[in-house]
């Protein structure tokens, strides 16, 4: 991501709704007073966020502004000499680069001919391929283009990206940074992005002169982690070109484009220093992408009244005319600016389209923490999520927030669980896996102790093993101590000055012991002399083959085409960490096993008046031992007898082996019972009272939350059933209410336990009384 | 199946880690062939790229020039550093060394600077 947001923004424009904080509780965000409601409504993190009115002129505006041009083109044998009806003379440095260089005016007449809802449908229909969507595109202009993407409704988004990225394979990059630019835990969490999936993976530093040791270190960190995994380092210019050159880094993507000329201008570069700058990263071998992306010119007060997308198209219009392969865009650091306007998150989308329709790899933002409400941050991720895109993130935040030197992701180290998760809720290719915990620590471990040893062995510093230690464990550089950011500092001028090389890096690998890491960076570095990654949307697999629009491309043509994650990477993709199976619960079940409740004998009638009888399910005593409210099965019988003892009845546990249901279980449990009243319990915790005359279906008291029933609830059950037994009329037990996900947390252990009784039922055989013995 | 070499002429299977351990590998052992920047410039022609086969073609000429002269080249063209005559007298010099697509691009760099007063 770029650089270059200030805070200026919230002050300078008009926002509908200001808000107070939580101080006041009885006055609303204007001073005025409101009711409860409407100050419980301001309470929500979602009104942290700036909502800003429409204002065109200042560029607060997302799809449309009424001083965008009319898109038009004008040609003079192969000259164009009118844009976007600025005609030639008056062209700035953007226009004058796109017009000499960036138009097929071959098609253009066909192209602009177009009518803007024709262009958009061929954007959407299945029918239409990409390569004639990608040879249309070359010859509109930006205004036309933007235009055309202004007509997508969101799903038509969707679907135009998954047909129009370049490249077949999606892929995702991780952002690997820290507060104290520690070299122990920047290897430590590149291994653990490039273990995650991650094929990009991009360091900065909160102090530029770090920067040197900040390479070395993920670069390191990476080859333990996984082979192939490109590498960037993002800083000022002509260092970041340094490390480049030095064969520290292999990609760039900070390479910023603007869509005004001003803006551009006071940025410090041109199209042509732009256009100079991008072969400068192809001479020494490395990939590279600008970036752009809507907002930037709203904060420099520089959008001169035009709408973000039509900006943004001028910019995307440029990187291809200079021949950059890619672009980053989809807000980037200005994502906020765009999100507070109406329809600035289609914004944000169509600007990853607008790149993908000029034939670009598309690195679709994501990567600027866009609200501080977690619902308005996944609305805007997720359609690109499922849509598919080359990067689907330009820097998920694969460390803490705290330590994302760029300033938090709009996913972060938080979020790695829910995007996993959400790669298996939809069967999406995301690009990340799970990793075995050990695994993790393995290769932290590996990549903290390789990060010493180089260190070490190029005399840079020295680190002890409780650092190493400390960074293996670290779930952030708060975990880290005390440490010398000195040293940093001082390698980081050793390796800069010394003039450092990947060759240095390599021989010191092999020396220090890490042969293997050593020659991953070497097999990596020769497959990059190839140079086949140059080409669009490259990235290398784990085997160093490279996948782009030219070794892997984007075939889809609607459904039963395009990318499908094959069954392996399906399964990799389904088996999350914390799925369980019903043999998982029967291990862990047969953890709380014991020898309790044997079988006494037949259970037969009883006679006394007193007499209630406890139903339990099939299971219970066998595979069943614990409930899902985390107290073991004889503790629950326990409490039920001594509830039933404490009004004055005698309680005797029965099996029943015929059904899994509690109903039948509480009836045939009241029908044996001398009082006629019974309850029923099953193993995973639920409970009821039930009366010989009832209906199965019917009873006299229910808990049906079983993970939220207490001790005290199942006495009161317990008391409840001896005071029916006496012919009373007792207040019913209340289920315990709770606002949590209970049924999200619950049901699939509710299903494996019922597997569990299910496995244990034989119809016809008869039921058996308990012993007590041991459960007083 | 062409050999890929590195700028120093090497062909990369030669640059392995036992090539290191004997410390025979440079910096310029690791640099890009302009050869396969050629090569790969033909592949983005025909991958509906010509903008970016024009780009390898400019990348290809300056794998000649040392890193701190394509720096310079560069800060050169950054606004308000250079008059139009500098870049045009830059430019007829990368031509005359034999990099003319990037001549072509600092001569017209130098006439649209003119005009929107980007330059020194």
């Amino acid at each position: 991501m770029a650089g270059g947001g200030d805070d200026s923004f919230s002050r300078e424009v008009p926002m509908t709704s200001p808000m107070t904080g939580d101080g006041d509780r009885v006055l609303g965000g204007d001073g005025q007073r409101v009711v409860g409601r409407v100050r419980f409504m301001d309470a929500q993190r979602v009104n942290l966020d700036g909502f800003a009115r429409e204002e065109p002129g200042l560029g607060l505006v997302a799809l449309r502004s009424p001083a965008d041009p009319e898109p038009g083109l004008v040609i003079s044998g192969d000259r164009v000499t009118e844009l976007d009806g600025v005609p030639e003379a008056s062209f700035d440095a953007i226009d004058a680069y796109i017009a000499r260089h960036g138009l097929d005016l071959q098609v253009a007449g066909e192209a602009m001919g177009l009518s803007e809802v024709e262009f958009a449908r061929r954007l959407v229909s299945p029918d239409v391929p990409r390569a004639e969507i990608v040879r249309l595109s070359a010859g509109a202009t930006p205004a036309k283009l933007a235009r055309v993407l202004a007509l997508l409704r969101p799903t038509e988004l969707g679907q135009a990206m998954t047909k129009l990225r370049a490249r077949r394979t999606p892929s995702n990059q991780a952002h690997v940074t820290n507060r104290l630019d520690d070299p122990l835990l920047l290897a430590a969490d590149a291994a653990t992005a490039a273990a995650f999936g991650f094929r990009e993976i991009e360091t900065t530093v909160p102090v530029l002169a770090d920067a040197p040791s900040n390479a070395v270190a993920c670069l390191i960190g990476a080859a333990v982690g996984a082979q192939g995994v490109l590498f960037q380092c993002s800083v000022e210019e002509a260092l970041e070109l340094e490390l480049g050159m030095r064969g520290l880094t292999s990609y760039a993507e900070t390479v910023s484009l603007y869509g005004t000329e001003q803006v551009f201008v006071d940025g410090d570069d041109t199209p042509w220093s732009k256009a100079f700058l991008t072969s400068a990263y192809a001479s020494r071998g490395m990939k590279m992408r600008v970036s752009s992306g809507a907002g930037a010119e709203v904060l420099m007060a520089g959008a001169e009244g035009r709408s973000m997308l039509y900006l943004e198209a001028r910019c995307v219009a440029l990187a291809r005319a200079i021949g950059a392969q890619g672009v980053q865009n989809g807000g980037i650091d200005g994502a906020s600016v765009a999100a507070s306007v109406p329809r600035g998150l289609r914004e944000l989308m169509a600007e990853n389209l607008m790149a993908m329709m000029r034939n670009l790899e598309s690195c679709s933002g994501n990567d600027a923490l866009m609200s501080e409400s977690d619902m308005r941050r996944t609305s805007r991720t997720l359609p690109i999520v499922l849509a598919g895109s080359d990067f689907m993130f330009s820097g998920f935040g694969s460390i803490q927030r705290y330590d994302n030197m760029f300033g938090p992701s709009n996913f972060n180290a938080e979020d790695i669980d829910d995007f996993l998760a959400m790669q298996r809720d939809w069967g999406i290719d995301g690009g990340l896996r799970t990793v075995p915990v050990e695994r993790i620590e393995t290769l932290r471990r590996d990549a903290a102790q390789a990060c010493r040893a180089v260190y070490r062995h190029l005399g840079l510093a020295d680190f002890t093993d409780d650092h190493v230690e400390r960074a293996v464990d670290a779930a952030g550089s708060k975990d880290l101590g005390d440490t010398d950011t000195l040293a940093v500092v001082s390698a980081a001028h050793a390796i800069r000055e010394g003039g450092l090389t990947v060759v240095d890096v390599v021989a010191a690998l092999d020396e220090s012991g890490y042969e293997a890491e050593a020659e991953r960076i070497m097999d990596m570095t020769r497959a990059r002399l190839a140079g086949d990654y140059l080409q669009t949307s490259a990235i290398f697999d784990e085997e160093l083959g490279v996948l782009s629009l030219v070794t892997d491309p984007n075939d889809y043509a609607g459904p039963g085409t395009g990318y499908e994650p094959s069954a392996q990477r399906l399964r990799e993709i389904d088996a999350i960490r914390q799925e369980r199976g019903v043999e998982d619960l029967r291990e862990q079940q047969a953890r709380f096993a014991v020898p309790l409740l044997a079988v006494a004998g037949p259970a037969a009638p009883g006679q006394d008046p007193r007499d209630v009888v406890i139903g339990v399910s099939p299971a219970v005593g066998r595979d069943v031992w614990r409930c899902l409210s985390g107290m073991t099965v004889p503790d629950v019988l326990a409490e039920l007898l001594a509830g039933l003892e404490e009004e004055g009845c005698a309680g005797r546990v029965v099996r029943f082996n015929d059904t899994v249901d509690l109903g039948r279980i509480g009836l045939a449990a009241a029908r044996l019972a001398g009082s006629g009243i019974g309850i029923g319990l099953q193993g995973k915790g639920t409970a009821l009272i039930h009366r010989r005359d009832l209906a199965p279906l019917a009873n006299l008291e229910l808990y049906s939350v079983a993970p939220s029933v207490t001790a005290a609830l199942y006495r009161l059950l317990g008391a409840n059933a001896a005071r029916h037994a006496k012919g009373g009329t007792p207040d019913p037990a209340r289920n315990p209410y709770s606002d949590e996900a209970i049924e999200a947390r619950y049901h699939t252990t509710v299903i494996a336990l019922m597997a569990l009784e299910r496995a244990w039922v034989k119809p016809g055989l008869p039921a058996e009384e308990l012993s007590l013995e041991g459960l007083r | 199946m062409t050999v890929v070499r590195a700028l120093s002429g090497r062909a990369v299977d030669e640059l392995t880690l036992e090539a290191v351990r004997r410390g025979e590998v440079s910096l310029a052992d690791l640099r890009i062939h302009p050869e396969t920047l050629e090569r790969q410039a033909e592949v983005a022609a025909g991958h509906a790229n010509p903008q970016l086969a024009d780009n390898l073609r400019r990348a290809a000429e300056l794998t000649r020039l040392p890193d701190d002269e394509v720096l310079a080249i560069y800060e050169a063209l950054r606004p308000g550093r250079s008059t139009p005559g500098q870049l045009t007298a830059m430019a007829g010099e990368l031509a005359g060394r034999g990099l003319p697509r990037c001549a072509a691009l600092l001569t017209e760099a130098a006439e649209v600077y003119a005009r929107r007063g980007l330059s020194a």
